[in-house]
């Protein structure tokens, strides 16, 4: 393999505490290392930055209803849709791109892995078909498994254990990485047409609550000691006044200890927060909650969130939470897919336009920014778009000029068509705060790895490290004044290193790499119980059989499995 | 001794029964019985061991009989028709996996094809549906567990998708439906009496060519609005009752099929019907689902859709660019207007489905077809290229009619020699390459 020195560049690297100092970059075998050999090709970033490749927590980008989104939106691809010169494929889509568009665009922006957010059970083998077929970037999917009725029958009566050993058996047949929490125990209502709106409405005939399901998967994760903690899209997304029940959810976090062998220090991560720190009663006096979201934020160690940035664009709304989707069909009469997926979960989508001449959406737009400027601590707070619900992936550049520039940021604001409204609705205008390199590798790389339970191979330029390294453009003492050219530079990595290997070169797509599935093998003692439960749920429930839920191994040729032996605890 | 394997995938109807049940000989060659498939299923399995069976490609000569010729040069001749046509129509696929469709787009994608599938003949009308106005829908097993009101509505599941009844929607026993068929009830709308009909608490007949008007009566009795005296020839008794029962249910689910999509009206049917499952939900749980016809023909509209972003009739033949659009990317279209300059058929048999004249067009072509056995298609094609049986010989991904992914299982070997569609669309794929890197295009 190829070795090279990346000389010169401004570094920024939190996990060795570089901040934009000078420094070479050594890549041997795919590895960073102290020193290349003499014959090394060198890179020469002089006048630029180098920062690790970047880590996707929580996106939407493979599977059923990603794939619903795309195909049932033909309009989407009147967009931005063709190929472009070199060895790439067809691109199409603008707000739910195809597959091979997502790779390239991520690793254009200098990313080199994405995490699918919401991977339904019964349907992950659509999920690993569409990450097969998804260039350059590694990606890994969460299993959802807060509307499961095993997890609730178990929860119910304090089953840890045997939740836990269900959950690894999930895992296992799905490739899944971790533990997802979709509007707990509201999507199962939803089944009724009903929903759970709060943490303790119980979930109909399953006499549980939303609270006592995360409780109980917290504890289960810990049991377990998965690399990443219980990721969660918490009940009432989008409601004017929701912030309360987001704090009440946060708090269920309040004494629970991490355990686990990755360097991991959170027990919930809470997603996409945007969609959650709202204020007021209706959508007339409704209001920014995010500074007292974040100040409670800012206090608990074992939290950490991600913003869901609104983008203001068109795009196309996506989730398992049934019951919302529903509710904002009923708001935008758009057109509404939902599906219902037996014992395990739903999901809806609907378009969506974000419009800077609407109010609410305006506000949408500060509530995500505020949310990032209020975080002491860049390593718990990681920026997403909850692509493509508040907007798409291919925005980030967009977002970081808004987040790193006040002056960007400020001349949006203004120019709203209810800008007094707006200002008045939020504390946006009095935040001065500009997010820095430094920061942002923090909330982008190594910030969202060490989350992931990945901060050993990734996230930082580390000697050991993983040779993922995007290259930009950007001269940090002449740090880009305008908002177009900061979303030029990082739109467009001047290099991207995935595994070692230059993947991107001047913003063009020039090599594959290694594309990586990631998933977790949790193994647990031997559990007759769960293996009998899940047999009869089998036989008598489920409409496919046992035998035939498992995704094989040929859909994910290139697994990269992280083990865990959870038999003692 | 035979062997007996189980949890086999039937690759016959998008009822995507996993439970079947085979005998194989010893020497893994023949199977000696079949287990659990409706008769429909079982005659595919039972296709495996049909006396005379092709397992050669056969090409056509001057004199109109075929002669066989080794894969090798099938492969070159379909090759150079590919990189010689600039616009193929790449027609099928809904009766192979999805990982042979991923490689033969990827083929289409360098020499300028026009991907189809067999939703263009069929459920073609609901895919624009729900581009127009989506679809609310469950997965199989919900509608087992849950639902207490079923509908089915121009579909004929006794015949067309024999075990859909007893598996799913009808008498199966589930979590919240410990009653069967008995806590159900069961209506066909049909403009004839059908055998579904005779499993149906309420037969409703519709006057032929009536759909969309019963549909839009059901959504004015939905909302409590007045009717004239009879709709489609329903009186608008019966259409408040059947509403209100509707209503009263917990959980309700319309299937449908080829007499709301072939009939008056078409994608605006499926297009009603969408609307008034909307509309239900503002008073109880309500979901609406396509039968899908072949088994894999929902697989298909997958893949194009997570690499291109539309679930048929994909034009590439620009390279640059996928279009679709209806009407003139569609096959039947592209043949009428004679606009295609080559044929590509796979694991369907146009020869069969399609209208006349557009296989009167077609048949002056260059026709490839890549099938297991002798149809109608074959014969009206240069070259017939024979490959294992998928989901019988050979694995691999299928999607239910509820989009469920299921791995479909080998059963037995294919008759020695024969290609599998993989492996014979990979080796096309790179002939392909080698005729392109010398100038071929
Ligand atoms: S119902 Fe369809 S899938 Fe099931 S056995 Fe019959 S033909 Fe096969
Ligand atoms: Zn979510
Ligand atoms: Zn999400």
């Amino acid at each position: 393999m190829s070795e090279y020195i990346i000389k010169n560049g401004h570094v920024f690297d939190p996990v060795q505490g570089l901040k934009g100092d000078k420094a070479d970059i050594s890549v041997k075998d795919g590895k960073i290392v102290d020193k290349a050999g003499s014959g090394a090709k060198v890179i020469d970033a002089k006048g630029k930055t180098v920062m690790a490749g970047a880590l996707e927590v929580h996106a939407h980008v493979a599977g059923p209803k990603v794939n619903a989104g795309r195909w049932y939106r033909p309009e989407d691809k009147h967009f931005d849709s063709h190929k472009k010169p070199g060895i790439t494929r067809i691109e199409g889509g603008k707000s739910i791109p195809t597959v091979f568009k997502t790779g390239y665009e991520y690793a254009r922006m200098g990313f080199t892995f994405a995490m699918e957010a919401a991977m339904p059970p019964l349907y992950a083998r659509h999920v690993h078909e569409e990450i097969h077929d998804t260039p350059i970037i590694d990606e890994a999917a969460l299993p959802v498994f807060g509307n499961n009725w095993f997890v609730f029958e178990y929860l119910k009566n304090k089953e840890i254990e045997n939740a836990a050993a269900y959950i690894s058996w999930v895992m296992r047949q799905t490739k899944g990485y971790g533990i997802k929490v979709v509007n707990p125990g509201g999507t199962e209502a939803w089944a009724w047409g009903l929903n759970c709106l709060t943490i303790n409405d119980p979930v109909p005939y399953f006499d549980i609550t939303p609270a006592e399901i995360m409780n109980g998967l917290m504890a289960a994760n810990e049991y377990l000691g998965l690399p990443h903690s219980m990721h969660v899209h918490q009940n009432s997304l989008g409601n004017p006044g929701n912030y309360e029940v987001t704090l009440d959810t946060l708090k269920l976090a309040e004494g629970v200890k991490p355990k686990n062998n990755f360097g991991r220090e959170q027990v919930m991560h809470s997603t996409h927060l945007q969609f959650h720190s709202y204020g007021g009663d209706n959508w007339g006096n409704f209001e920014s909650k995010a500074k007292e979201v974040m100040d409670y934020v800012n206090k608990q160690d074992n939290i950490t969130i991600d913003t869901g940035n609104v983008t203001l664009d068109e795009t196309t709304t996506m989730t398992a939470d049934g019951p919302f989707e529903h509710h904002l069909h009923g708001l935008n009469h758009l057109k509404w897919i939902n599906v219902d997926v037996e014992l395990e979960t739903a999901a809806g989508v609907v378009p969506y336009i974000y419009d800077p001449n609407i109010k609410v959406c305006a506000i949408q737009w500060c509530i995500g920014l505020e949310l990032a400027l209020y975080a002491k601590d860049p390593m718990r707070c990681f920026i997403t778009t909850d692509h493509p619900n508040a907007g798409p992936f291919t925005r980030y550049p967009r977002v970081y000029s808004w987040l790193m520039s006040k002056k960007v940021r400020d001349e949006r604001l203004n120019t709203f068509k209810n800008a007094d409204k707006v200002i008045s609705a939020t504390n946006l205008a009095e935040l001065d705060r500009e997010i820095t390199l430094y920061e942002l590798a923090a909330m982008t790389r190594a910030g969202p790895a060490k989350a992931l339970g990945l901060s050993k191979d990734y996230g930082g330029l580390k000697p050991g490290m993983n040779a993922d390294i995007a290259i930009y453009d950007i001269n940090p003492d002449k740090f880009p004044s305008s908002g177009p050219e900061i979303e030029k530079a990082f739109g467009n990595a001047a290099y991207l290193f995935k595994d070692g290997k230059i993947c991107v070169q001047d913003g063009k797509i020039v090599d594959f790499g290694n594309k990586h599935t990631f998933w977790v093998d949790a193994k647990v003692k031997e559990n007759k119980l769960v293996v009998r439960d899940i047999r009869e749920k089998f036989l008598r429930y489920y409409s496919v059989n046992e035998a035939n839920y498992p995704v094989p191994e040929s859909y994910a040729p290139h697994q990269h499995i992280i083990t865990v032996d959870a038999t003692q605890a | 001794m035979p062997k007996v394997v189980t949890d086999i995938i039937c690759p016959f109807c998008g009822t995507l029964c996993d439970d079947i049940e085979c005998t194989v000989s010893d020497d893994n060659k023949t199977i000696l019985s079949v287990k659990n498939a409706c008769a429909i299923g079982a005659e595919k399995f039972n296709h495996q061991k049909l006396p005379g069976r092709v397992t050669r490609p056969r090409m056509r000569q001057a004199d109109g009989s075929f002669k066989e010729v080794s894969y090798d040069e099938a492969i070159d001749w379909t090759a150079k028709m590919l990189v010689a046509s600039k616009k193929t129509l790449m027609y099928g696929w809904a009766s192979t996996s999805c990982q042979a469709m991923s490689i033969g787009h990827e083929i289409a994608e360098k020499v300028g094809g026009i991907v189809d599938n067999c939703a263009t003949v069929c459920h073609g009308s609901s895919l624009i549906a729900i581009e127009d106005v989506g679809v609310p829908s469950c997965t199989l097993g919900e509608v087992k567990n849950r639902a207490d009101r079923v509908i089915f509505w121009g579909c004929n599941p006794a015949h067309a998708h024999p075990r859909h009844m007893s598996r799913y929607s009808i008498f199966p026993r589930g979590f919240f439906t410990v009653k069967g068929h008995k806590g159900r009830k069961i209506y066909v709308v049909d403009c004839r009496y059908t055998d579904t009909a005779k499993c149906a608490d309420t037969f409703i007949q519709v006057q032929q060519g009536y759909d969309y008007e019963l549909l839009n009566a059901f959504r004015t009795a939905a909302r409590g609005e007045s009717l004239p005296d009879t709709v489609g020839g329903v009186p608008k008794e019966k259409i408040y009752e059947v509403v209100a029962e509707l209503k009263e249910g917990r959980f309700g689910i319309i299937f449908f099929g080829m007499g709301l999509t072939h009939t008056m009206g078409r994608n605006h049917n499926i297009d009603i019907a969408i609307n008034l499952t909307r509309d239900m939900n503002d008073f109880t749980k309500f979901s609406i689902m396509a039968m899908r016809g072949h088994w894999n023909v929902t697989g298909s509209g997958q893949v194009l859709g997570w690499q291109y972003g539309f679930p048929y009739a994909v034009d590439l033949s620009r390279r640059d660019q996928a279009r679709h659009q209806t009407g003139e990317t569609t096959s039947v279209d592209l043949l009428v207007r004679n606009e295609v300059e080559a044929c590509f058929y796979i694991a369907t048999d146009p020869g069969a489905h399609f209208p006349v004249d557009a296989m009167i067009s077609s048949s002056k072509k260059p026709t490839v077809t890549v099938d297991p056995h002798i149809n109608c298609t074959t014969e009206i094609s240069d070259i017939h290229i024979p490959v294992a049986m998928v989901g019988v010989e050979t694995g691999g991904c299928a999607y239910r009619m509820d989009n469920v992914p299921i791995e479909t299982r080998k059963v037995v070997d294919a008759p020695e020699g024969m290609l599998t569609d993989e492996e014979l669309l990979t080796r096309i794929n790179k002939r392909v390459d080698e005729l392109m890197a010398a100038g071929g295009a």
